[in-house]
């Protein structure tokens, strides 16, 4: 059970929503540091593959490996609740559509779950604040409702949010696909800012240019499988299956 | 119209008034708590405890209140359930509203984005804490509308207990009715308090809903 593990290991992920197979044997590792983007056409599995790393949705065959412990290990269901909450607060998460709680301010939005779930007193909490919405950009806005934010914003702090509960990894489904074009930029630039922080990063993604400035490795996903996975210059530049160029060659022309 | 009776009969119907309003608010809290209830049946993750919650719902939406009312009082005797004619009517007419508030409970927290309870749960909260901190803060300010039309259903539905004697305004009415020959005088008396209450009230929820919505 504790042999060597990659850092975030996936092994043989299969997931069936009745009789469609929607994600087809995958496998895949990720080393502490590193950063990889998941490309692929509408449907292929990449939301899918993400949201079965933290358990959001169930795999059907397959194990998930973080840091030497398997996430979806098969437990009765009171343990296995309080060891997918432990797993969840390691793992970040950021939705396509920010998903702030619309009740709390900003400040309320970051704190809420460290304060709950490690019990951190009223000015631990408040720092914690500061500095993660600092990092983002977002100290100005903290006593702020989330109604009163711009897409981009709202994202950022999603990310503070996210950022708060300290993950060992971040997963990013589409971050900056519901957001107006010209606040794409400031999304990205704190997701660069947290590549150079080191942090582990899983990103579906539909920005080819961004995957392939920050991003060690790109998975190309079709119908379930991984067609093509290797370094962006590579994936991006000389990939070798059809169905990859064909897609890169629709994607590439599309954003032009 | 003989408003010089309506004048002299008026401080009896006040009395009346408050046993409707005392009716009222018991049965409310009554509702509130088998709504709540309810609603955490049909919201369970166990099957056996959702279909008692469904049952529950369907089997007293399903029947005239009235009904209800009969069988708790004049039936509950045959199997052991002794109740004086109030404390029938805030149990008969507390479990009915119930079924309504579980209705309108379920549906406001149904209707919450079910990307909030996901980035909760993301966060590493668990089931119930996704539900107290993020679901039900947002959840309940979506039901002070639609309890506020339970709750005055509700206040109208008191006028049912006349029918087991309990002297309320209806009741009330009727037995004036009995010695003054005037049921027009008498029923728009009664209708009067009803709509003072229940303006009353109606101010109440709309000034509650104002005060818990979002900035
Ligand atoms: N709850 C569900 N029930 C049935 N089928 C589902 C469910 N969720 C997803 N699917 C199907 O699984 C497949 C993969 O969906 P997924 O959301 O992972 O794709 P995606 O690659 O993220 O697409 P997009 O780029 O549009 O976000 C799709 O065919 C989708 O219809
Ligand atoms: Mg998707």
């Amino acid at each position: 059970m504790t042999d060597q593990t990659a850092f975030v290991d996936i092994r043989h992920a299969q997931k069936s929503y009745g009789a469609l197979e929607v994600l087809k044997d995958i496998s895949l590792t990720v080393e502490q540091g590193q950063i990889v983007a998941i490309i692929g056409p509408s449907g292929s599995g990449k939301s899918t593959l993400l949201r079965a790393i933290n358990d959001l949705d169930a795999l059907t065959g397959g194990e998930i490996w973080l840091d030497g412990v398997q996430v979806n290990k098969s437990l009765p269901h009171r343990q296995y609740e309080k060891h997918i909450n432990e797993m969840r607060q390691q793992i970040g998460m950021v939705f396509q559509h920010f998903n702030l709680f619309p009740h709390l301010t900003v400040r309320e939005n970051v704190t809420m779950a460290p304060t709950l779930l490690k019990g951190l007193s009223k000015d631990a909490a408040e720092q914690l604040a500061r500095e993660q919405l600092d990092h983002v950009g977002m100290l100005d806005r903290i006593d702020y409702y989330p109604s009163q934010l711009s897409g981009g914003q709202k994202q950022r702090v999603a990310i503070a949010r996210a950022l708060a509960m300290k993950p060992k990894l971040m997963l990013f489904d589409e971050a900056t696909s519901a957001l107006d074009p010209e606040l794409v930029d400031e999304v990205n630039q704190v997701m660069k800012k947290l590549a150079e922080d080191q942090m582990t990063m899983i990103i579906v993604t539909h920005e080819m240019d961004f995957a392939a400035a920050v991003c060690d490795r790109v998975l190309f996903m079709d119908q379930g499988v991984v067609v093509e996975e290797g370094p962006p210059e590579v994936v991006f530049r000389n990939p070798t299956q059809q169905r990859t160029k064909e897609f890169l060659r629709k994607h590439l022309a599309g954003a032009k | 119209m003989d408003t010089e009776l309506m004048l002299k009969v008026y401080p009896f119907f006040l009395e009346a008034a408050w046993v409707t309003i005392q009716l009222s608010v018991l049965t409310a809290v009554l509702g509130l708590i088998c709504g709540a209830l309810g609603t955490a049946a049909r919201l369970s993750r166990l099957a056996v405890m959702r279909f008692v919650g469904a049952a529950y719902v369907s089997v007293f939406r399903g029947t005239p209140a009235l009904i209800q009312l009969f069988i708790l009082y004049f039936g509950g005797p045959q199997i052991g359930i002794q109740l004086d004619a109030f404390e029938a009517g805030v149990i008969g007419l507390g479990i009915n509203a119930g079924a309504y508030m579980t209705e309108t409970m379920r549906g406001a927290i149904i209707s919450i984005d079910k990307g909030q309870r996901e980035a909760a749960r993301t966060l590493g909260l668990s089931r119930w804490q996704a539900m107290y901190k993020v679901i039900l803060p947002q959840a309940a300010r979506l039901m002070v509308r639609p309890l506020g039309v339970n709750l005055n259903m509700l206040i109208k539905s008191t006028a049912l207990v006349a029918a087991i004697a309990v002297v309320e305004l209806t009741y009330t009415a009727q037995r004036y009715i009995g010695s003054t020959y005037k049921p027009f005088e008498m029923f728009l008396l009664a209708g009067i308090l009803y709509m003072i209450i229940i303006t009353v009230v109606g101010k109440g929820v709309s000034w509650l809903d104002r005060k818990v919505q979002i900035t």
